[in-house]
C-alpha cells in the first residue's frame, strides 16, 4: 500500500473506533420508563426423582421441636410438589432490563418460626429494605454469609423472642446469599439480591414476573441445589409471556 | 518508513500498549494502595513505610498478599486473618462495619489471647500505626467505606448486688448459656456444632477456665465483644437488645464466672448466687432499645 493511502486507513481506523465507542456509550443511556403492564409466567419443575431430604432434629431446641411433632421437617435443599413442581427457584431478568430502578411493593418479612426461616427463600432488590422477625420462643442469631467481595458484608445479630424487627438491605446484587443460625445450626435460608423483577415460585413450581415493558428478555432461574438454567422471552403489550424451565434431578 | 514495518510497528505498538495497560494497572493498583494511611492519636501511619516489617513480621503468618495464607497458617487454629476481607473480630464498632484505626492499632499491639498473635508492642508506636495502614491497604473495603460509628460506651458504675443479678437476668434472657453454658464452660446445648465462616469448627469462650478474652482483658473489652459481635465467628452483636447500662451489668455477671478473684466474683459469694436454671421462665424483660417498630 502507498503511504497515503496508510495513513487513511488508520485515519479509517480510529474514526470507527470513536463512532463504535460513542455507540456503545448511547445504549447505556437510561431510559425514561416505557409503558409497562406485560408480564411473565410459568412453572418450574423437577424432571425425576427428588433427593431424599434428611429430617431434623430439634431436640436441642424443646420449644421448636414442640411446634413440629405432627409433622416432623426436613432439610428444604430440594422442595418439590407431587406433580413436580419445584417451589423456591428464583426467576429473574438476567438480560434485556432497560436500567430502570425496580419499585418494590412492600417491606418483605424473613421470619424466624419453628427454627426455620419463611420464606426458606427470599427474593429481593439491591437497596430493597426487609425486616427480619423472631416468631420463635427461643433467641436466634441472624447471620447472613454474603460472598467476600460481592459488595455485601456479612453481619451477625442476636434477635431474643419479642425483640423488634431487624430492619437492614443489601447494596449489591448476589445470587444468593446464605442465612444461618450458630445457635440452631440446621437453619438455613437464602436471599436472593438482583436488580431487575424477579418472581419466586411457590408451592406448585409457579411464578410470575409482573410490570414488564414489551422487550426481548433473558430469564434466569436460580435453585440452590441445581444452579442456574437460562431462557429467553418476549414481552409484547396485552400478551403475556410463558417460560417454563425444568431441572433434572441427580 | 517501508508499509510493511508500518504494519509491524504498529501491531507491536497495539500489543505492547495492551500489555502495559494490564500490568500498570496492577503496579499502578498497588502503588495506590500503599498510599493508605492510618491515624491513631497524633501518629499518622503509612503503608508504604510498613512494607519491609510486614515481611520480616506479619507475611510468615499472614501472607505475603494479606490473605492469610503464609507458611505458618497451615499449622495455626485459629487460622491468622485473611486481611484481604475487611473482616475483623475486635472493634469498637457496630457488627458487619469497619473497625476505627484505633481498634486495629490496638489489636496489633495486645495481640489476640488464645491464638498465635503475639503481642506487638516491642515495635515502636510510629512502626505499628505504619503496619495499621499496611493492614488496611490489602482490602479495597478500605478505600472505599468509612469505620462504623464506634458504640457508644458508658462510664463503668460501681459493682452491686443488684446489678449482678439484673446481669444475670440479661445472661439467662439473651440466652448466652445456649453456646457458653449455665456456668461459662462452654458446653451449652448449641457449643458442639459451632462453625465459623470456613465451616470450620469454633468453641465458645470458656469463662469458667479463661481469664483474658481474645480481644483484651478489661471490662470495656468484655463490653464491646457482646455489644459489637465478633464478626467471622457464631457470636454475634446484642447491641439492638441491650441497653448501654444494662450492659454493664452483664460484663459484671461474666465475671463471676471466670477463676480470678474479682470484686464481682465476692459479692456473689455473699450472695450465694446460683447458676441459671435455663428451663426456668426468663424474668421479664427489659425494654428494647432501638426505635425500629414493625409497619
Amino acid at each position: 500500500m502507498k503511504s497515503k493511502n496508510w495513513n487513511r486507513a488508520i485515519v479509517f481506523f480510529f474514526v470507527t473506533l470513536l463512532l463504535a465507542a460513542a455507540a456503545i456509550i448511547a445504549q447505556h443511556k437510561v431510559k425514561a420508563a416505557p409503558p409497562s403492564g406485560g408480564e411473565v409466567t410459568g412453572t418450574v419443575k423437577l424432571d425425576g426423582t427428588p433427593p431424599h431430604q434428611k429430617p431434623i432434629d430439634m431436640s436441642k431446641e424443646p420449644s421448636c421441636a414442640a411446634i413440629h411433632k405432627d409433622h416432623p421437617v426436613t432439610t428444604e435443599g430440594v422442595v418439590a410438589g407431587p406433580d413436580g413442581g419445584l417451589e423456591n427457584v428464583v426467576v429473574y431478568i438476567s438480560e434485556g432490563w432497560n436500567g430502570s430502578p425496580v419499585t418494590p411493593s412492600s417491606e418483605p418479612i424473613f421470619d424466624q418460626k419453628g427454627c426455620q426461616y419463611k420464606p426458606h427463600v427470599l427474593g429481593l432488590d439491591v437497596n430493597e429494605h426487609f425486616k427480619v422477625v423472631n416468631s420463635d420462643q427461643t433467641s436466634h442469631n441472624i447471620h447472613p454469609m454474603p460472598k467476600p467481595g460481592s459488595g455485601n458484608h456479612e453481619w451477625n445479630k442476636s434477635q431474643p423472642p419479642g425483640a423488634p424487627p431487624i430492619d437492614s438491605s443489601w447494596s449489591a446484587e448476589e445470587v444468593a446469599i446464605h442465612v444461618k443460625c450458630n445457635i440452631h445450626p440446621w437453619m438455613s435460608g437464602y436471599m436472593v439480591v438482583v436488580k431487575t423483577p424477579y418472581g419466586v415460585s411457590d408451592d406448585k413450581g409457579s411464578y410470575k414476573i409482573g410490570n414488564l415493558p414489551p422487550g426481548n428478555y433473558t430469564l434466569t432461574a436460580w435453585q440452590e441445589t441445581y444452579g442456574t438454567q437460562t431462557q429467553k422471552v418476549t414481552v409484547a403489550a396485552g400478551k403475556p409471556a410463558t417460560a417454563n424451565f425444568t431441572f433434572k434431578a441427580k | 518508513m517501508r508499509t510493511s514495518h508500518k504494519l509491524i510497528a504498529c501491531a507491536v505498538a497495539m500489543l505492547a500498549f495492551a500489555g502495559i495497560s494490564s500490568a500498570q494497572v496492577t503496579q499502578y493498583q498497588e502503588e495506590q494502595n500503599l498510599g493508605m494511611e492510618a491515624h491513631v492519636g497524633h501518629l499518622t501511619g503509612h503503608a508504604a513505610a510498613a512494607s519491609t516489617n510486614y515481611r520480616r513480621y506479619c507475611a510468615g503468618c499472614h501472607g505475603v498478599i494479606g490473605d492469610g495464607e503464609g507458611e505458618n497458617a497451615m499449622w495455626l487454629d485459629p487460622k491468622p486473618r485473611n486481611f484481604t476481607l475487611g473482616q475483623f473480630k475486635c472493634r469498637s464498632t457496630p457488627s458487619g462495619s469497619l473497625p476505627t484505626d484505633d481498634d486495629l492499632y490496638n489489636t496489633v499491639g495486645r495481640g489476640l489471647q488464645s491464638s498465635n498473635m503475639p503481642s506487638w508492642n516491642p515495635l515502636s508506636d510510629q512502626q505499628r500505626v505504619d503496619l495499621v495502614a499496611y493492614v488496611k491497604h490489602f482490602s479495597d473495603r478500605f478505600k472505599t467505606e468509612k469505620p462504623g460509628e464506634p458504640i457508644p460506651i458508658p462510664a463503668e458504675p460501681e459493682v452491686t448486688a443488684d446489678r449482678i443479678k439484673s446481669g444475670q437476668a440479661l445472661f439467662q434472657k439473651l440466652e448466652c448459656w445456649k453456646c457458653h453454658g449455665v456456668t461459662g464452660r462452654a458446653n451449652g446445648p448449641s457449643a458442639d456444632t459451632l462453625t465459623d465462616d470456613q465451616n470450620r469448627p469454633i468453641k465458645p469462650f470458656n469463662f469458667h477456665d479463661q481469664t483474658k478474652f481474645k480481644c483484651g482483658t478489661e471490662d470495656s473489652d468484655l463490653y464491646r465483644i457482646f455489644m459489637t459481635g465478633l464478626d467471622g465467628t457464631p457470636m454475634p452483636s446484642f447491641a439492638d437488645n441491650v441497653k448501654p447500662d444494662e450492659a454493664w451489668d452483664l460484663v459484671f455477671y461474666l465475671r463471676t464466672l471466670q477463676p480470678q478473684h474479682s470484686k464481682e466474683k465476692e459479692i456473689a459469694k455473699q450472695l450465694g448466687l446460683k447458676p441459671i436454671n435455663p428451663n426456668a421462665p426468663a424474668p421479664a424483660a427489659p425494654a428494647p432499645t432501638t426505635d425500629n417498630k414493625p409497619q
